[in-house]
């Protein structure tokens, strides 16, 4: 089997020890979640800390605080999130990206900050050692070339967070502490169009809670393209937030299509064409095929790579329509695989 | 869903003696259940051995290359390594067939696969082993790389290997049963299709691993999760040059093989060299991409259909053509070749059949032996040809097969003598039970059902290298506290092979499963078993396993009889007792009993053994495809499809299976529902597929995606509802009438999936996986009035051999071939690599007689 390679380990208990020992270890340290991600990564090699830093024990990690806006902990599991009917209302789209991250177990273990941080994911990266060494490496790790764009001089392996798309879709900020400091951003801001450098976050920083303002009103949605009913990465996702008007015409909106790049997409224009408009068969038709435009996935994930870009529009109109408050429940099915039942995130909006 | 029931009709009297049996055909716990259930079964990679050393190989990055030379000394001089293999060390050729003996432990100088093993480290811990693999410098020359048949066939050199037909082809056939040519003339139609089946792989939930020993005396012990622990055993003695007698082979219980650890692997012989010369015990456990390397799946095939039929859909003739991407080595190839073309013939009625197959070397690892080996590609094709010839000559789909089915006790054209055959009972059991005259091309657009048939060998009826020896044997002890222990040779991979052959001793003796003690899988303590391949261990472990156990009531019998003065048919073994059957309360307990026959006739042991009748087909090659008797399969497939997207869902599956008798049924549903399974994922995502990088760069060809993550196979999910009938009609051949189960259930899925989506959506998926992005672009076609389909269109140029004309048993044929000047002839490379191997030395699949 595959064994970790050797790493020391540290287990602080507050997050000003934590941020002090990641400015001490300097990018040679990385923090330690849920480690679902991280831990099979250093299997194959594609990270090789010195240190592991475990926040396991940051009990202020785990806090979450809901007045009208939303505070919510790091280190909250993703079975937190799916599972906690308090947030069902105002944050139904993260609710919903959460229950479809890969397995029950894992979500038992993932984290909300793991996943808003997961490593990007390619075809070519996203094996062991010796079969990179096959292909003498890749631009993202110990190689020279981006395999799937060969005269790229960036990274395109592929943002695959579930939970990103759907918090950007809500709007959501991000506070990242070090031991210098501590700023709040938006989490779009977060990430940048590089599959190497994805993220904004210093290696010495720590990414410790998710905000959410006041989304009284507002309806929101997570759509994800996977070849099966569990396990599986997005390969395509939608996330759509609206406030809409009691007469039906749509006052506020985001729409966010992830994983067809290296970082989730606002589709700016798409949403803005929704704006003093209802919701109906044309507009839906129309700012879905304005927002599949800005999708261009690459050969690098499961499935052809021109049908998950041809089913991009199919997919905002399920959300739009979602939105709007049409029964998916059949097309929510087909997707997930899942029955449908009182007690699942996709029953409520 | 109605009950299935025991049968109105037999043979033999089996049905008076079914109103009667306990043990047999009653669902009941198997007996490995508890250790499986509380995680005690101990499967290879849980044992751990005081001293015990770990290894690694270190594998070709490279598709196709010679090896110039191999430096390790850094390697051997990292802390914590013991010992470096490479090829020299253990270069003896082995191979599972004995006429294909191509195969190296590690590669000497040459490698023909990214993932080819050309060293070996033995450290103390995993990771220092990991760690020196990095250590060691290989000089490759590199090789043109061949990725696929038809660039084998355009490319004679380099060869991949220097024996086989010519160039890159390793096998050739060509079978005549019948002149088909004359058959297509007389047909009022003439269907043409081309099909492609892709290769796919095991996926077993335990990777191979191996833990070796040299005994105290010196002897060899390997512990492995293999499938066939016999073949393992001659390809050890024959690799090490150690007597047979000195080499203990025990296959663990495995975690799931589906044909995936029925070859001799490259890592068993590895350690097992390395405990011997270290003296010390050494462990392997592959990872995951690792098994994707052993490989020994699904052949990707090319097929070409073509079939003669009369207005009322009576077959004429057919000709099958398959072209089979053999992957680096030969393992089963040979047999998988013959296979492609081999049960045509057993489900419907083929009067007249020319089969062609070609298996060719590539740059990838092996194909082999999968669930259903070699002939689900062809069933893939037939069955889909036959939904597109039904509708043409407008019958129903399944009224055309109930017209063309095969009956029972026939010989067919291709001289496969096939004992009970319920394939219409199955038909008429899905038809039923699906409601399928409602459904057939009246589902709403999007919504379809489509049907189809298989058929399968209970056992191949030739052993793997020439003997006359039985197939199966088993030891039975009787002690005088009443345990009775089964020694064989049978290995459990799950499929619940101990269970069959408990319950069968259980019944004929009167005991419960769970009071019997097993010995399976292990060389020095049970008689010959070749192994769980082929379907068929309870047909040949089960018979011998009745016969061993009836030679043991006997000798009760005759103890008991002379005491109590009964006479012995009137005695009756059940409830753990031997009583009078006229007088149950005159009878004593089954230990009283041994106890008795101890003392009367000395220490209780017996033997049964299993050999399968002859075949009739005589000729060469028909070594492949005989068998005792025949399963036969039906299976109803409902599909939904967003003509929008493509996306596929399946929410209903209706299976019927001609099981014989089920000694297990709770056993003979779990593995109908786990062939469902498979075949889904064949059906809809499998696909072991390479990538060939840009050649101004490195032009490597590698596996795809060597993972459980990407490689997608269904999760629990993503299964339907299944609704299994079993058709029970006792098999005169099996054990209390049992025929197999455990591949035959596969095959009619991914054809009815393939005819559902057509029915829902009209357009021809032809090739599997059915995607969602091939029914789009299918639809795409439909809708520009192009041909409403998506497959291959063409097969490649093949230079066929002049055909072995046998006629068929109509046709005054003998089972031998007309123009086969000489049966045992063979061509020079042949005699050459024969005489190579000296060990093995006749093949049953080149001289089956």
């Amino acid at each position: 089997m595959m064994r970790l390679p050797l790493f020391q380990f540290r287990a602080p208990r507050t997050i000003e020890e934590a941020t002090r020992i990641l400015a001490g270890e300097g990018p040679s340290a990385m923090p330690l979640a849920g480690g679902t991600d991280l831990l099979p990564n250093m299997k194959r090699r594609q990270q090789v800390p010195k240190t592991l830093l475990s926040l396991r024990h940051i009990e202020e990690l785990t806090r979450v605080r809901m007045n009208a806006a939303s505070r919510l902990g790091a280190c909250l599991t993703l079975a937190d999130i799916a599972c906690d009917r308090r947030f069902r209302n105002g944050l139904t789209a993260l609710t919903q990206a959460a229950a479809q991250v890969a397995t029950p177990h894992i979500r038992n273990m993932a984290t909300l900050g793991g996943n808003l941080c997961l490593d990007t994911r390619c075809n070519y990266y996203d094996q062991n050692y010796e079969w990179r060494k096959s292909i003498n490496f890749c631009l993202k790790k110990d190689g020279d070339t981006c395999w799937v764009a060969p005269g790229s001089p960036k990274c395109m392996a592929v943002s695959s967070t579930d939970t990103a798309p759907a918090l950007m879709a809500l709007g959501a900020r991000v506070r990242l502490v070090s031991a210098a400091g501590e700023r709040e951003i938006p989490l779009a801001d977060l990430y940048q169009p590089d599959g190497f450098h994805y993220l904004t976050r210093r290696p010495d920083e720590l990414l410790t809670e998710v905000l959410v303002g006041n989304r009284y009103g507002w309806r929101s949605t997570y759509w994800k393209l996977r070849r099966r009913g569990s396990f599986d990465f997005p390969v395509l996702s939608v996330a759509a937030a609206a406030s809409i008007s009691v007469s039906g015409i749509v006052e506020e909106a985001r729409i966010v299509i992830g994983s067809t790049a290296s970082r989730p997409l606002l589709a700016a224009d798409a949403a803005k064409f929704l704006i003093g408009r209802a919701l109906d068969q044309d507009t839906i038709a129309a700012c879905a095929a304005l927002a599949a435009k800005i999708a261009k996935p690459l050969d690098n994930t499961d499935f052809d790579m021109s049908w998950r870009k041809k089913v991009t529009a199919e997919f905002v109109a399920y959300a739009l329509r979602e939105l709007r408050g049409d029964n998916v429940t059949a097309e929510r099915a087909s997707l997930t695989r899942l029955t449908p039942s009182s007690d699942s995130p996709f029953s409520i909006l | 869903m109605p009950e299935e029931k025991n049968p109105p009709s037999s043979s033999k009297g089996q049905t008076s003696e079914a109103d009667d049996l306990r043990v047999i055909g009653k669902s009941r716990r198997r007996v490995d259940a508890r250790a499986k259930v509380t995680g005690q079964t101990r499967y290879a990679d849980d044992i751990v051995l005081p001293r015990m050393l770990h290894c690694k190989l270190l594998r070709s990055p490279h598709p196709h290359a010679r090896i110039r030379k191999i430096d390790f000394s850094r390697a051997l001089a990292h802390p914590g390594v013991h010992l470096v293999l490479t090829g020299k060390d253990v270069p003896i050729a082995y191979g599972i067939l004995p006429v294909s003996q191509d195969e190296q432990a590690l590669c000497v100088d040459h490698v023909r696969h990214v993932g080819d093993p050309v060293a070996a480290v033995i450290a103390r811990e995993e990771l220092t082993a990991f760690e020196a693999l990095d250590l060691i410098d290989v000089d490759y020359e590199i090789l043109t790389t061949i990725s696929n048949p038809e660039q084998a066939l355009a490319t004679p050199s380099p060869r991949i290997h220097d024996y086989g037909e010519e160039g890159n082809i390793h096998k050739r056939v060509s079978l005549a049963f019948g002149d088909v040519e004359q058959s297509f003339t007389e047909a009022d139609h003439v269907f043409e299709d081309t099909f492609f089946y892709q290769g796919n792989t095991h996926l077993p939930i335990e990777q191979h691993a191996s833990v070796a020993i040299k005994d105290p005396d010196g002897k060899l012990t390997i512990w492995s999760s293999t499938q066939t622990p016999h073949y393992l055993h001659r390809a050890l003695a024959k690799v090490l040059r150690m007597p047979p007698a000195h080499i203990r082979v025990i296959a663990t219980p495995n975690g799931g093989g589906f044909g995936g650890k029925s070859d001799p692997f490259n890592h068993e012989i590895v350690v097992a060299k390395a405990a011997l010369l270290l003296d010390r015990p050494v462990k392997i456990c592959l990872t995951r991409e690792e098994v994707f390397y052993c490989h020994r799946g699904r052949h990707p095939v090319l097929m070409k259909f073509k079939t003669g039929v009369k207005k009322d859909g009576t077959i004429t003739a057919m000709n099958l053509q398959t072209l089979i991407d053999g992957g680096a080595y030969g393992s089963y190839g040979v047999a998988s070749t013959f296979y492609t073309g081999a049960l045509q013939t057993v489900t419907y009625h083929v009067p007249r059949y020319h089969f062609q197959g070609c298996r060719t070397f590539t740059n990838k690892p092996p194909c082999g032996p999968k669930r259903g080996h070699g002939t689900v590609q062809p069933r893939f094709g037939q069955e889909v040809q036959l939904d597109k010839i039904a509708e043409k000559l407008s019958i129903d789909p399944a009224d055309l097969r109930l017209k063309i089915a095969e009956s029972s006790n026939t010989v067919t054209a291709n001289f496969f003598r096939l004992s009970t055959v319920n394939l219409s009972e199955c038909i008429r059991r899905v038809v039923k039970s699906s409601e399928w005259g409602n459904k057939f091309r009246k589902l709403p657009e999007g919504r379809g059902v489509g049907l189809a048939c298989s058929a399968y060998l209970t056992g191949a009826g030739l052993p793997i290298y020439w003997n006359k020896m039985p197939h199966s044997g088993v030891q039975l002890k009787l002690d005088r506290g009443g345990g009775v222990t089964i020694f064989c040779g049978a290995t459990e991979i799950g499929q619940g092979s101990d269970d069959v052959l408990a319950g069968i001793v259980a019944e004929v003796l009167g005991l419960d499963t769970l009071d019997i003690r097993l010995f399976t899988g292990d060389t020095d303590l049970g008689p010959v078993d070749l192994g769980s391949y082929s379907s068929r261990v309870t047909i040949m472990a089960g018979n011998a396993a009745l016969q061993a156990a009836e030679r043991a009531r006997t000798i009760l019998a005759d103890a008991v009889s002379e005491r109590l003065g009964v006479p012995k048919e009137r005695l009756k073994f059940a409830n753990k007792r031997v009583f009078d059957s006229a007088a149950p309360e005159t009878g004593m307990t089954f230990p009283e009993a041994v106890v008795l026959a101890e003392s009367r006739f000395g220490t209780i042991g017996t033997v049964g053994c299993y050999t399968p009748p002859k075949s009739p087909a005589l000729y060469k090659g028909g070594g492949v495809g005989p068998s005792p008797t025949y399963s036969y399969s039906a299976a109803v497939v409902e599909v939904e499809v967003n003509p929008a997207t493509g996306w596929i869902t399946i929410p209903r599956i209706w299976i019927a299976h001609d099981i014989g008798r089920a000694l297990n049924p709770a056993l003979v549903r779990g593995q109908i529902e786990g062939s469902v399974y498979m075949g889904l994922g064949e059906a809809l995502m499998e696909e072991q597929e390479f990538r060939r990088l840009p050649k101004r760069l490195s032009h490597a060809l590698v596996h795809k995606f060597p993972s459980m993550l990407e490689y997608k196979s269904p999760t629990s999910l993503d299964m339907p509802q299944v609704f299994t009938e079993l058709v029970e009609e006792p098999d005169p051949r099996g054990p209390f009438g049992a025929k197999e189960v455990g591949q035959g259930p596969l095959l009619p899925i991914m054809p009815a999936v393939a005819n559902a989506v057509y029915d829902a959506v009209g357009v021809r998926i032809d090739e599997v996986p059915i995607t969602p992005e091939k029914i789009l672009k299918a639809l795409a076609e439909k809708r520009a009035g192009r041909a409403p389909r998506y497959g291959p269109d063409r097969f490649p140029a093949v230079h066929w051999p002049e055909p072995l004309r046998v006629p068929p048993p109509w046709e005054g044929g003998d089972g031998n071939a007309i123009n086969d000047v000489s049966p045992r002839q063979k061509s020079p490379s042949e005699r050459e690599r024969e005489a190579a191997t000296r060990l093995h030395t006749r093949s049953e699949v080149l001289s089956s007689s």
